[in-house]
């Protein structure tokens, strides 16, 4: 097993892992997430149809409205949003979009979470202590 | 790392001494600074938020069991508390922004009765709990003034891109729950926009084109929107004062497209006597020109629209100011829009009572045109029926049409979109 580890600043308490969605782009809420299915829908975004329901969200960090906390609360409590969250820019949307999604959240990580994760990488975040354990897809059990 | 230092004061509350509501809020508002990497929070008694529970959308997620019940209502949407909290009177200054609907014109909007009875409700509560129905995008525009260096908890960005760079009060841009946490708890973090650093310019953007319209103050925002993203330009070669308006049109652009915050205009705004005051130090990220071929280029991020036919025109994003309500009264005298194109023009309802005091509703409404209040179309999902393409002076508006409403938009100046009510035509373009 070649379990990544990397360790950064604890935003939202809790432990979670799944499935690493992974994102260079953005994420908008007002206008860039259907927030019933957590699919990406704005319109020059990579991740353009993928859901985030479930997943571990990896991705730079909110944009666009003051509504984004609102519009993932709206995701959650449709049972569409991350099941943990991992971003690199801390922002007021973002940090408060992290504590309403309520789910396990890192950021300021060692290395670029979003240069060594990888779609489909199992991904355990530890919200406690910062501490994000990254287990490659080929090696997932 | 950073650890958070509450005061006696924020310790008791957090601890229950003045009841749930605020506990819960203040618990609410520490988490949310510890997140950020706040080491304190900050008093703050201007707090503008939105009390979404009737817009589309968000009403559809609100449990069978608590509908109607407005308290419970506002726990879940705006303190995020799955438990109903018995919500007291707010401790900051706190005014509502958008509605969904105008009280007076919900049938034109094609509002139903049940969204009209959901807004009226969350309206009532916001008056009980001392929330100000100011139910625009613009206090600024009506009365709600900060100060200089005032700490503020607001909410919508085209407002406090305006109140940090125009007035100089130091607001980050706060989400419904962080606003109606501070509302009840008069706090919020010292982070960001509130401290001296987080406010210093982060690019130089040299201007060769200098705005002189509307349609340039707007495409200008976009355009620095695109490129520093939500850093902090710092505008040169600009000698003379812009006005309200464009001030208005030019922040609402650069916080949609990017996410700005705050901008500093060189011997313009009030933290920026200088060059070197305004970057007081930070490390530059980047150096901008922006001339005649980006002014063009702005425009062409707004090529959503290929047809000529307008059926809908929208004026008055951000809220139009009584000078622009005045401008559209002027071109629509004694004319009648075109049978099949429709002209909505919002303002805030204070700028409204003005309006009709002046003849200049009249004006507007002799045409074929509307002047509504306390709503948006692209907010509050208001819009004549069967329209497939629309017009717009307001790039931030046009930003949104496409997105959310998905109409062909076109933008240009307001005469140009008076012109398109009248003739029922696109005829616009960049001059």
């Amino acid at each position: 097993m070649t379990k990544l580890v990397l360790k950064g600043r604890p935003v939202v308490d809790g432990v979670a892992e799944g499935e690493a969605l992974v994102t260079r782009d953005t994420i908008s809420g007002f206008g860039g997430i259907d927030n019933k299915t957590g699919e990406i829908i704005e319109v020059r975004h990579e991740l353009r149809g993928q859901s985030f329901a479930g997943k571990v969200l990896v991705f730079p960090g909110a944009k666009g409205s003051s509504g984004w906390a609102s519009h993932f609360q709206t995701a959650r409590l449709n049972k569409a949003a991350p099941i943990a969250m991992i971003f690199k820019h801390t922002t007021t949307k973002m940090a408060l979009g992290a504590v309403i999604v309520r789910a396990p959240a890192v950021t300021g990580l060692d290395k670029d979470p979003i240069e060594v994760i990888k779609t489909g990488d199992w991904v355990r975040v530890d919200g406690n202590t910062g501490v994000v354990e990254v287990t490659p897809a080929a090696e997932r059990p | 790392m950073a650890i958070m230092i509450l005061s006696d004061d924020e310790k008791r509350v957090l601890d229950g001494a003045e009841g749930e509501a605020r506990a819960h809020a203040m618990d609410l508002i520490v988490r949310y600074g510890k997140a950020l990497g706040a080491d304190r929070l900050v008093d703050t008694n201007s707090v503008c938020g939105g009390f979404v529970g009737a817009l589309p959308g968000r009403r559809d997620v609100i449990p069978e069991n608590i509908r109607g019940d407005m308290e419970a209502v506002y726990s879940l949407l705006n303190l995020d508390s799955d438990k109903k909290l018995s919500i007291p009177p707010v401790k900051a200054m706190t005014y509502r922004l958008i509605d969904a609907m105008d009280p007076d014109k919900w049938q034109v909007q094609r509002v139903s009765e049940q969204t009209r009875e959901i807004s009226q409700s969350v309206g009532e509560f916001c008056s009980q709990i001392g929330v100000n129905r100011c139910n625009t995008c613009t206090p600024y525009q009506v009365g709600v003034v900060p100060v200089f260096g005032e700490h503020c908890a607001w909410m919508e960005s085209s407002a406090v891109i305006y109140i940090n760079s125009v007035i100089g009060a130091r607001s980050n841009v706060e989400g419904a729950h962080s606003a109606a946490a501070a509302a009840l708890t008069g706090k919020t973090p010292y982070w960001g926009y509130h401290t001296p650093e987080g406010r210093r310019g982060t690019h130089h953007v040299r201007i060769e084109k200098v705005p002189e319209t509307m349609l340039d103050w707007g495409l200008l925002g976009y355009w620095i929107g695109e490129k520093v993203q939500d850093r902090v330009p710092v505008l040169t070669g600009i000698d003379h004062p812009g006005n309200p308006n464009f001030y208005k049109h030019f922040g609402a652009a650069a916080a949609s497209a990017g996410g700005v915050e705050m901008y500093h205009i060189v011997g313009q705004t009030p933290e920026a006597p200088t060059a070197e005051m305004a970057f007081s130090g930070r490390a530059l990220e980047g150096e901008l020109l922006y001339g005649p071929a980006q002014r063009e280029e702005a425009f062409s991020y707004f090529s959503t629209a290929t047809e000529t036919k307008v059926d809908f025109v929208k004026i008055g994003c951000p809220h139009a100011s009584l000078e622009q309500v005045r401008q559209v009264a002027t071109l629509l005298d004694g004319k009648k829009l075109h049978a099949e194109t429709d002209l909505w023009v919002f303002t805030p309802r204070q700028i409204k009572a003005i309006a009709d005091r002046q003849g200049y509703t009249e004006t507007i409404e002799n045409a074929g045109a509307h002047l509504m209040s306390d709503s948006c179309a692209a907010l509050s999902k208001v819009y004549p029926a069967g329209v497939r393409v629309a017009a717009t002076d307001s790039a931030k508006q046009a930003h949104y049409m496409p997105a959310i409403l998905k109409f062909q938009t076109w933008l240009g100046t307001t005469e140009q979109c008076v012109d398109a009510a009248i003739t029922g035509e696109w005829r616009g373009g960049l001059s």
